[in-house]
């Protein structure tokens, strides 16, 4: 096998851990609030020019800024359920589709206003390893690593606390938590408020990677829902491994051909897959 | 006839004589918007065909994209009129829909998933169209062959031909409409976007009936594109397909409103007036003000406003005559 090729794909499988991370965001959120954020993407957007202005422009240390950007998100996240979710939580969901898309324009448009359309780094350069010849990111396996970390950390948050129980609870079913004196208001908000962190997390990680810009949402957006549907809406677990096959296609597509015809395998493959199980991968 | 019917004929051939004197009278600027709003609401009428059964496609980016690059390609490289291109457009549209449609609808993908897989096919033409950069230009788009003015060209510098082929294309749109309005088949298409299980048991052909409005729907998506190509001349990936064009498209029709003939026309009008009336009252300095307050108006009128503006009014208007109920109308 080419040493090139395994480089390819060691590099997808590290995308991987990020784009699992985003994918584990909304699937909680579809889970239990039910609910698809079309905007998911553009949550990190947010959370990527936070980033970029509280390091590169203010001074703030980097650790300090991911912090606040994850914080800020958060936040982002809990104010989109509240100002714009939970009117519409009993309208068709198509109806929530679109609002979340409404949002997508406003938050990819705010940027534009704000921001312009330059593409800015927050000039990290962190070195490329040399693992036996082949060259990996150092950043893509930080990335990795916390990405795989933060998943852990969000799987015993779900397990071991009494929210994660509400949670798990409401995911498995909506009408009986209600009458087990569990308030669903408040879980949605601390969900939302989950996954808003997790896009700031995912925002960190990928701010270390690539440029932001009011676009970049474009980017990962139709990925991520394509990795989710192909685990099966709301199936987290799904949801973890869809994304390592999804970044290995894009990995391996981009080393025979080029990055966009890549993602044109992959968006393929997820249509086919569709279907072949409509339900989802992982779904019996 | 009574009276409102033949009010409503009086009020459609005023209209309809004001629509065909108007290149006369207006300047170039608001022809140049008059024909973007037709085009626009020709595809946004095409996408109403099956948005208001419920089959919410955020796919027909796609249609557009094959219909606006297919006519444009060919004349430009092989010199192929758009008389036979736009054809082929078409057909490769209907094409794709079948090839996407069918098992779509045999495998019962529908809901979130449905328009999740649409938003993929979207994607995989915008990337295609990229990815072909050798003779698209990639992202920096490209411009067609010009000849002048040339019927076989299908290129008119003088904008009232376009605004004249614009015009009826949108009123044959409106009619298609219509056809399926009053047919036997929107009446089979409401079960079917109700309960399809259901449908099927009072002996609906499900399948048939969706492949037959996804193909038309399709097809004059495509025909729109194309004739956006033919009038814009260039063309930009990004603004004929993908994720953002399927959005505007889902979002003018229902905003507009998609369960009366006029409303994805009125979205149409509204969007374009509203995109162009803040572009010139903000000035160029500050771009993305535009669509950052389009963005909230959407917002506010998927949650204050869910059948759009025309059914809105219609609610509002006092029912003379009691209608024959319209069941599953309201689902928005």
């Amino acid at each position: 096998m080419d040493i090139y090729l395994i480089e390819a794909m060691i590099n997808g499988i590290l995308l991987g851990g990020v784009l699992a991370l985003l994918a584990l965001g909304l699937n909680l959120i579809f889970g239990v609030v039910d609910v698809v954020w079309i905007s998911y993407a553009d949550i990190v957007m947010c959370g990527m020019y936070g980033i970029y202005f509280l390091y590169a422009q203010f001074g703030l240390p980097l650790p300090l800024a991911c912090l606040i950007g994850i914080a800020g998100s958060a936040c982002l996240g809990a104010l989109v359920h509240k100002l714009i979710i939970s009117p519409v939580l009993d309208s068709p969901p198509l109806n929530q589709l679109l609002a979340t898309g409404g949002l997508l324009f406003f938050l990819q448009s705010f940027a534009t206003l704000l921001f312009g359309t330059d593409f800015r780094n927050i000039g990290v350069r962190l070195p490329v390893l040399e693992i036996a010849t082949m060259y990996v990111s150092f950043a893509r396996l930080i990335a990795f690593g916390v990405a795989l970390v933060g998943a852990v950390v969000l799987y015993f948050f779900l397990k071991k606390t009494y929210t994660g129980a509400a949670i798990r609870a409401i995911a498995q079913d909506r009408e009986i938590v209600g009458l087990m004196g569990i308030d669903q208001r408040r879980v949605y908000l601390v969900v939302s408020a989950i996954g808003g962190a997790l896009a700031g997390l995912a925002a960190c990680l990928l701010a270390l990677q690539y440029d932001v810009h009011p676009f970049i949402g474009n980017t990962f957006g139709p990925v991520i829902f394509m990795i989710c549907v192909l685990g099966g809406l709301g199936n987290m677990l799904g949801g973890f491994f869809a994304s390592f096959i999804i970044s290995l296609i894009i990995a391996i597509g981009g080393y025979y051909s080029s990055t966009e015809l890549s993602y044109v395998f992959a968006f393929s493959f997820f249509i086919v897959l569709m279907f072949i199980r409509p339900r989802g991968l992982f779904t019996p | 006839m009574n009276y409102a019917t033949s009010m409503m004929r009086i009020l459609m051939l005023v209209g309809a004589a004001i629509l065909v004197a108007l290149p006369a009278f207006v300047p170039a600027y608001f022809l140049h918007l008059l024909i973007q709003i037709l085009i626009w609401a020709f595809i946004y009428t095409a996408w109403s065909l099956m948005g208001r059964f419920g089959f919410v496609s955020f796919g027909h980016g796609a249609f557009m994209g094959l219909g606006a690059y297919i006519p444009a390609l060919l004349w430009t490289f092989w010199d192929v009129t758009p008389w036979i291109g736009i054809p082929i457009a078409v057909a490769a549209a209907i094409l794709l829909a079948v090839i996407v449609g069918y098992p779509c609808f045999a495998r019962r993908v529908v809901g979130h998933y449905f328009a999740l897989v649409t938003l993929a096919l979207s994607q995989v033409v915008l990337l295609s169209l990229t990815a072909a950069r050798d003779i698209t230009g990639g992202s920096l788009g490209f411009t067609q062959k010009t000849v002048g003015h040339s019927w076989y060209a299908l290129q008119f510098p003088e904008k009232s031909y376009f605004y004249f082929i614009a015009l009826l294309l949108w009123l044959a749109g409106l009619l298609v409409w219509q056809r399926i309005d009053r047919g036997i088949s929107r009446e089979a298409l409401e079960a079917i976007g109700e309960d399809e299980d259901a449908a099927a048991a009072v002996g609906i052909d499900v399948m048939y009936q969706k492949m037959r409005v996804t193909i038309i729907s399709a097809a004059l998506t495509a025909l729109g594109g194309a004739i956006y190509g033919q009038y814009f001349m260039y063309l930009n990936p990004e603004t004929v397909s993908g994720i953002t064009v399927s959005l505007q498209i889902v979002f003018a029709a229902i905003a507009g409103g998609v369960y009366s003939m006029f409303g994805p026309s009125v979205g149409a009008l509204l969007t374009l007036a509203l995109t162009e009336g803040l572009r010139v009252w903000f000035g160029t300095e500050f771009i993305g003000a535009a669509n950052t307050i389009y963005g909230i108006l959407l917002v506010l009128c998927v949650i204050f406003l869910p059948q759009g503006v025309v059914g809105a009014l219609q609610r509002m208007k006092p029912k003379r005559t009691p209608q024959p109920a319209k069941p599953a109308a309201v689902k928005p």
